[in-house]
């Protein structure tokens, strides 16, 4: 498979194995191309799961990670990809519609949008939340005390 | 003043109801005296709903008012009389003030014309039958005012739900009574509305009517005891207060005195409609085998059950009150159910008293009955799911009507099939 | 990329042709409502009692799990999952030891997976049965609540027993256990199970065949195992769909390829089938805790770990089969003594996106039904 795929894409894909498990490290621009690869050619049927992490000090701030399983072939695969603050990612809610909530999850937690979400907004946080609380900027004990104060009535939330 | 006891007393010596003979005074004191004896059965009704829930649920249910809970309706009561009494700022506060009072005051009418014995009640109409169906009714009109008045979206769909549901139901309920009625007419008094008349006809013919060219007599009465179980909003058929749905239904807005309205009202309304299935097709105030078993030694037998009813009870609190925690504690509960105790034992007493006795069994074999439907009610609850509302739809139009429709049919040509021989063999043999 | 044949099977959009429709209502259950189980906020639109559509506002209970982790070392996250699914506080204990162990390859001995199954599968019950009274609770039978709770108070027990706590129990430590089993545990273990068995026959006997039960829960928020695996439903729901997957099988973790058991299915993906799922789960985990309770061995109960646990760098995913469903943690640790990101996968959050899906074109009672039938537990979905 990762053969193929190297064939097909050249450098800017990149398969490692980490503890028995396999995930590809694919440049931004490839990543449509290759989700769409997984699911249709590939049969990973079931998005388990989408999520990012923060690394403040890089260049590229995030990792995108995709969690992909296949039921015909019972494996697991992870896809991740690097980018910039600032920088959208194109929506998987069409390839898995489950792609949905965990985006805007994504969304809410780090600030990365995704094109071509049915509804990119907050979903655990309120609506007029500033900030994105995973990020590593982000203090443990740190709140948006204007929405508080407007929204709840209180000087603080602490 | 001579004038007024003798006017007090041509009454006892008539053998009819206080309304029939035209006395005000008896029938002012048969009023209260049903209205005090309602409210003391919907707060014995309280207590027994929570227990026998409790114990069907593997609880206890109220143990800390009184001994068993027995103070807990009290307590219940004082709550909600001293709550709060709040008025939605959005709402019509003159109808969502009124609402309630309709409702209890269909509840109550319907009183008017239930037959305790044949001289017990306050009132004997010639339409008897007819008017309790159409005062019930009327609670509809409290609901909907009620759920429409709160300006919510919960109540609103509530009164909708339990106005549909009622008006369904009543229907294939009318079907079954009107089998009835039907009944009646083939005694040797002809056909009646009255309440009394009912029962004195199902004396006259000899059995209940739910025996009565079996098997018709039995789905009559299944059809209504189902109706009846919509009719007053009660579980399986609580939807328009089904609290998973709808928070509490068309009373969600109303709080403290407002809403024990409410609670009143639904009770008195399970106990009036189980009245018109008692007196329609459970011979009313009749013994059992009041044809069967006669003559003066079975009538001194069957009314030594109320005396004997209230001994068990005054047993049964004394035996709890032997298992009750030897603890300091316990001491006021210990006395209070002992006490709670003798006073049973003392009413099961006077019920032996010749007078008495004579006058109550009828009003025991009433309520017994009564009671049985009752907690049938609270079993329903225990056991059964919510129904779906189109579900239930589907259970008054399409299961009932239609059910009460050929029973209505089966019944009139079963009663008429004399008749109907004798004309086929004219037809056949001119 | 969005090439409309290859769009997926499910309409997201509600209709628009009815917004904001004279013959619209819109209504909003919850975040205080009877049923919502705990602080869901429902938005309805309907059309009388039809459901139109809805839309799940939620974020009430989320208390920043992930990032309470990321200030925490590895042992001392270990209680904080327990808080998630707070009725499957040890599946979420065993998800989270298991993947911290994976990334520091270091493996629970055998008499420490015994436990950790037992204890598990125990907890399965008990979430079960916990949902199975508070669905038939929404429906409107309000005794096998009872009854389940009744039951359930004896798995309690012996987690009690066992590690002093109830509910949030952080029975298990990164390594294996941190207790030794309690003098008497097998044989509490056993009679539970003989206890339990009637008890499900019982709750069957007042629902199964039950008419009102059947017209209320056949037929109810349908779902297909197709539109299961697009919206990443998992658990019982996907499996009484028809499709037979397990993770318990699928990918074994534990030790449970050492049991026999066998996965339930469902044929038409209804809230029927899914309740009779989860009836089978329980009696096959009656069926695990046996023959685990048969053959624990002999042995220590914790792994060698270090005392300062400093997983190498790297990333981890693992995932269990929770009572409700997969859940997985993905874990990153940049070689400290805190992990640098901790994902939670949870199956509620994902399950409860089905619920719009499942409920277009019922009716408002079923709403209720097809929320107690997904099994959320809402702090697992806020998280």
């Amino acid at each position: 498979m990762i053969a193929r795929f190297r064939g097909e894409h050249g450098s800017g894909i990149e398969a490692l194995t980490y503890l028995g498990q396999n995930y590809l490290v694919v440049d931004r621009s490839l990543i449509p191309e290759i989700l769409h690869v997984l699911r249709d050619r590939e049969q990973f049927d079931y998005c388990v799961d989408i999520t990012a992490v923060h690394y403040p000090k890089r260049e590229k701030q995030f990792d995108v990670v995709w969690v992909l399983y296949s039921f015909s072939r019972n494996e697991r695969i992870r896809v991740k990809t690097l980018i910039a603050d600032g920088e959208s990612l194109p929506s998987a809610v069409p390839l898995w519609a489950t792609a949905n909530w965990l985006e805007r999850e994504v969304f809410d937690m780090f600030g990365i949008k995704f094109d071509g979400h049915p509804d990119m907004k907050r979903i655990l946080l309120p609506d007029g939340w500033k900030g994105h609380p995973l990020r590593k900027d982000y203090g443990i004990l740190q709140q948006d005390n204007e929405w508080v104060q407007i929204n709840l009535g209180i000087e603080s939330g602490q | 003043m001579h004038g007024f006891l003798q006017y007090i007393q041509s009454y006892l010596d008539s053998d009819k109801t206080p309304g029939g003979a035209g006395n005000i005074f008896w029938a002012t004191v048969y009023i209260l005296l049903v209205f005090a004896g309602l409210s003391v059965a919907v707060i014995a009704m309280n207590w027994l709903e929570r227990k026998i829930l409790a114990h069907m649920q593997v609880r206890l249910g109220p143990m800390r008012v009184g001994p068993h809970g027995l103070l807990q309706p009290i307590a219940d009561a004082i709550k909600l009389l001293l709550k709060e009494d709040i008025i939605p700022a959005e709402a019509d506060a003159l109808v969502f003030w009124i609402a309630p009072f309709i409702v209890v005051l269909a509840a109550f009418t319907v009183f008017v014309v239930v037959p305790f014995g044949p001289t017990h009640a306050i009132t004997d109409m010639n339409i008897g039958i007819l008017f309790m169906l159409g005062v019930s009714s009327l609670s509809v009109l409290g609901i909907v005012t009620a759920g429409w008045a709160s300006n919510s979206h919960y109540p609103l769909i509530g009164a909708l739900r339990s106005s549909a549901q009622m008006v369904s139901y009543e229907v294939a309920m009318g079907l079954a009574v009107v089998s009835v009625i039907l009944m009646t007419s083939l005694g040797p008094e002809g056909g009646t509305l009255s309440m009394i008349g009912i029962v004195q006809a199902q004396q006259a013919q000899g059995e209940w009517f739910i025996f009565k060219f079996f098997p018709l007599g039995l789905v009559g009465f299944f059809i209504f005891a189902i109706a009846m179980v919509a009719e007053t909003n009660r579980a399986p058929f609580d939807l328009p207060e089904a609290e998973s749905e709808l928070t509490a239904g068309f009373h969600t807005e109303y709080s403290g005195f407002r809403w024990s309205l409410f609670f009143l009202a639904e009770y008195s309304a399970m106990i009036a409609v189980s009245s018109i299935a008692v007196t329609l097709w459970l011979g009313g105030w009749l013994r059992p085998f009041p044809n069967a078993l006669t003559g003066p030694t079975w009538d001194l037998v069957f009314s030594l059950f109320p005396g004997i009813t209230f001994l068990l009870l005054a047993v049964m609190c004394f035996y709890n009150t032997a298992r009750m925690p030897k603890h300091p504690l316990f001491r006021v509960q210990t006395m209070g159910l002992a006490g709670f105790g003798v006073v049973l034992a003392l009413i099961g007493l006077i019920l032996f008293i010749p007078a008495v006795r004579v006058r109550v069994t009828d009003i025991y074999w009433f309520a017994a009955k009564v009671g049985a439907f009752m907690y049938l009610y609270i079993w329903y609850r225990g056991t059964f799911p919510r129904y779906r509302f189109d579900q239930l739809m589907k259970v008054g139009w399409k299961v009932l009507l239609p059910t009460g429709l050929v029973l209505l049919i089966l019944t009139a040509l079963v009663g008429m099939r004399t008749e109907l021989w004798a004309e086929l063999q004219g037809v056949w043999r001119p | 990329m969005t090439d409309p044949n290859t769009l997926s099977p499910l309409d997201l959009e509600t209709p628009d042709k009815t917004f904001l429709d004279a013959n619209e209502l819109v209504i909003n259950m919850g975040p205080q409502h009877p049923a919502t189980h705990g602080v869901l906020r429902v938005i309805l639109r309907l059309d009388g009692e039809k459901v139109m559509g809805l839309e799940c506002v939620i974020g009430y209970l989320h208390r920043g799990v992930e990032k309470i982790a990321e200030n925490r070392t590895y042992t001392m996250f270990n209680p904080y999952v327990d808080r998630m699914d707070y009725v499957a506080a040890v599946s979420n204990g065993l998800g989270y030891c298991e993947a911290v162990e994976k990334l520091l390859n270091v493996e629970a001995p055998p008499r420490a997976q015994y436990i950790r199954v037992i204890l598990t599968e125990l907890n399965r019950i008990a979430s079960h049965q916990l949902w199975l009274g508070t669905h038939a609770l929404d429906i409107g039978a309000i005794t096998p609540l009872f009854y389940t709770f009744r039951d359930r108070e004896e798995i309690l027990k012996i987690f009690e027993k066992y590690c002093g706590a109830r509910l949030t129990t952080h029975a298990f430590r990164i390594g294996g256990l941190q207790y030794e089993a309690y003098e008497g545990f097998e044989k509490d273990v056993k009679n539970f199970v003989n206890f339990v068995k009637p008890k499900i026959d019982e709750y069957e006997e007042l629902l199964t065949t039950n008419r009102i039960w059947l017209e209320r829960t056949k037929g109810v928020g349908k779902i297909s195992g197709k539109d299961c695996i697009a919206l990443g439903v998992t658990g019982p729901v996907l499996r009484a769909s028809g499709v037979k997957w397990d993770l318990r099988k699928a990918q074994p973790y534990a030790n449970y390829k050492n049991f026999e058991f066998e996965i339930p299915t469902g044929e038409n993906g209804d809230t029927y089938d899914r309740y009779i799922v989860r009836m089978i789960e329980m009696r096959q985990s009656l069926r695990i805790i046996e023959q685990a309770v048969e053959g624990i061995p002999e042995g220590p109960i914790m792994a060698k770990v270090p005392k300062v646990m400093k997983p190498p760098v790297g990333e981890i995913y693992h995932s269990i089969e929770a009572p409700k469903g997969e859940l997985g943690y993905f874990i990153v640790s940049d070689g400290s003594t805190q992990p640098y990101r901790i994902r939670v996968r949870p199956p509620s959050f994902v399950n409860l996106q089905a619920l719009d899906l499942m409920c277009r074109g019922q009716l408002v009672a079923d709403v209720i039904a097809v929320i107690g039938t997904l099994d959320i537990v809402l702090g697992e979905v806020d998280r």
